[in-house]
């Protein structure tokens, strides 16, 4: 017998969404660090580093996020070392956005004209400098769009923390319909939720898209 | 404590595994045709539909781009039961990722269109072809031919994304590695072969759509350039 959906519900599944919302952060700010260095090593002049980025990013690309998050599930498990789900989640959600915001970023950084780097070589600059004073703040400026539009992607993504058992905003969802069964309202409602969050992502990116597109011509 | 490796589970149970890989193909062929149409339709709507009309395509585009596939699927299998329409998992995971894909290929197949020049529509409408005609005949090959590397990328994202169905144990790959998981207790060892299923998949795909491309789009602009 199951019970009446309730004002209590709601509030449930609304205090789930912080959870949503603090994984996509971990995930991000996570993502971008390792992404970052995976970026810097698809460009480094050394052949190995550039093969194991180039590696790095075509296995994550290459398989499904929820085989990767299973794989970290148990695979820390069976290292003896006791995992919650966030902690688990959070390690999968950061490896797999580090392997995209990794490739996102390559191409901004190839796409700073060559004469940057050599116009820095003539000036006597370390590679090291070259590439933290004179490609990376340009290519800051086209890499803020598409990172933007990843963030949709990111936050979209962290409902699979449901499938390996961590209660954040999908998984509050399925709780709540196991005890109430009135699925199409509060998958409608989780659906909303989510689609608070990331709308304004989107239009936040395209937008910057536009600003970048205009400007970049009009200069 | 150390972990002995142990793959004689997985490989008794080899043959589920290859029937689930050949499942998970099969269902995001089905999405992507299914989702292909649905595009094509939904592109053709919101370029000939009167202008108040055209917005619910954009709705459709927006509510699936901006919402998990995870919940698009549980609103199709649990929602959609409730209001009287009964279906399977694996109908509800083919209609789910059709659904998805299909909003995915409309953004796409978009800024195909975008690119053919007014000039040829309004060239076939002086021929006296009907609308219908000039998209199918003059706009649909030349979308296609910009968008078809993205087209592809979006598809190997469906096939990768195709493992969530596992959660209403729709038949396909992840499912049939959480079945054997759940008798085996080797979790990690069924995963990791898995995944190695998918990457193979997927690479194939990617190198099959990658050629593809440029056998039938791409030959032109060979023969432009030698010309």
């Amino acid at each position: 017998m199951s019970r009446i959906f309730s004002g209590g519900d709601i509030v449930f599944i609304l205090l789930a969404t912080r959870w949503t919302v603090l994984l996509s952060m971990i995930a991000f700010t996570g993502g971008a660090a390792l992404g970052l260095m995976v970026a810097l090593g698809r460009v480094s002049p050394r052949l190995p580093v550039r093969f194991a980025s180039a590696t790095y990013i075509r296995l994550f690309q290459n398989t499904p996020l929820l085989m990767q998050l299973f794989l970290v599930y148990f695979g820390v498990g069976i290292a003896g070392i006791n995992i919650d789900p966030l902690a688990a989640a959070s390690a999968g959600l950061i490896l797999n956005a580090a392997a995209f915001l990794g490739e996102i970023w390559r191409g901004c950084i190839e796409a700073i004209p060559k004469g940057q780097d050599e116009a820095g070589q003539a000036l006597a600059l370390s590679s090291w400098q070259r590439m933290r004073l004179i490609i990376l703040p340009q290519a800051l400026r086209i890499a803020v769009a598409p990172t933007v539009g990843f963030l949709v992607q990111i936050v979209k993504n962290t409902s699979l923390a449901s499938i390996i058992g961590f209660t954040e905003l999908t998984r509050s969802g399925q709780i709540t319909n196991n005890a109430t069964f009135r699925p199409f309202l509060i998958f409608g409602i989780v659906a909303l939720l989510y689609f608070i969050q990331c709308w304004p992502l989107s239009l936040w990116s395209r937008r910057l898209e536009l600003r970048l597109g205009a400007g970049g011509r009009g200069r | 404590m150390t972990y002995v490796f142990q793959f004689g589970d997985v490989w008794r149970n080899i043959d589920e595994l290859m029937w689930g890989a050949l499942l998970t193909v099969g269902l995001s062929l089905g999405a992507l045709a299914c989702g292909l149409v649905l595009a094509t339709l939904s592109a053709y709507a919101r370029m000939t539909w009167p202008r108040f009309a055209r917005p619910v395509v954009g709705a459709y585009v927006e509510a699936i781009r901006n919402t998990p596939l995870l919940v698009q699927v549980f609103l199709i299998f649990f929602g959609l039961p409730a209001t009287g329409l009964r279906m399977s998992a694996d109908q509800a995971a083919l209609l789910a990722l059709s659904v998805n894909f299909g909003a995915y290929a409309t953004e796409i197949l978009r800024s195909g269109f975008e690119s053919v020049p007014a000039g040829q529509v309004e060239a076939g409408l002086a021929l006296g072809l009907r609308r219908w005609q000039v998209f199918v005949k003059i706009e649909l090959f030349q979308a296609l031919r910009v968008v078809f590397p993205a087209l592809s990328s979006q598809f190997v994202l469906l096939l990768l994304g195709s493992s969530i169905v596992s959660a209403i144990a729709a038949r396909e790959l992840t499912a049939a590695a959480n079945d054997i998981q759940s008798r085996t207790f080797r979790s990690f060892e069924v995963y990791l072969v898995v995944t190695g299923f998918y990457f193979v998949i997927a690479s194939i795909f990617s190198g099959f759509l990658g050629a593809l491309d440029r056998l039938v789009f791409r030959r032109q602009d060979r023969l432009k350039g030698a010309s």
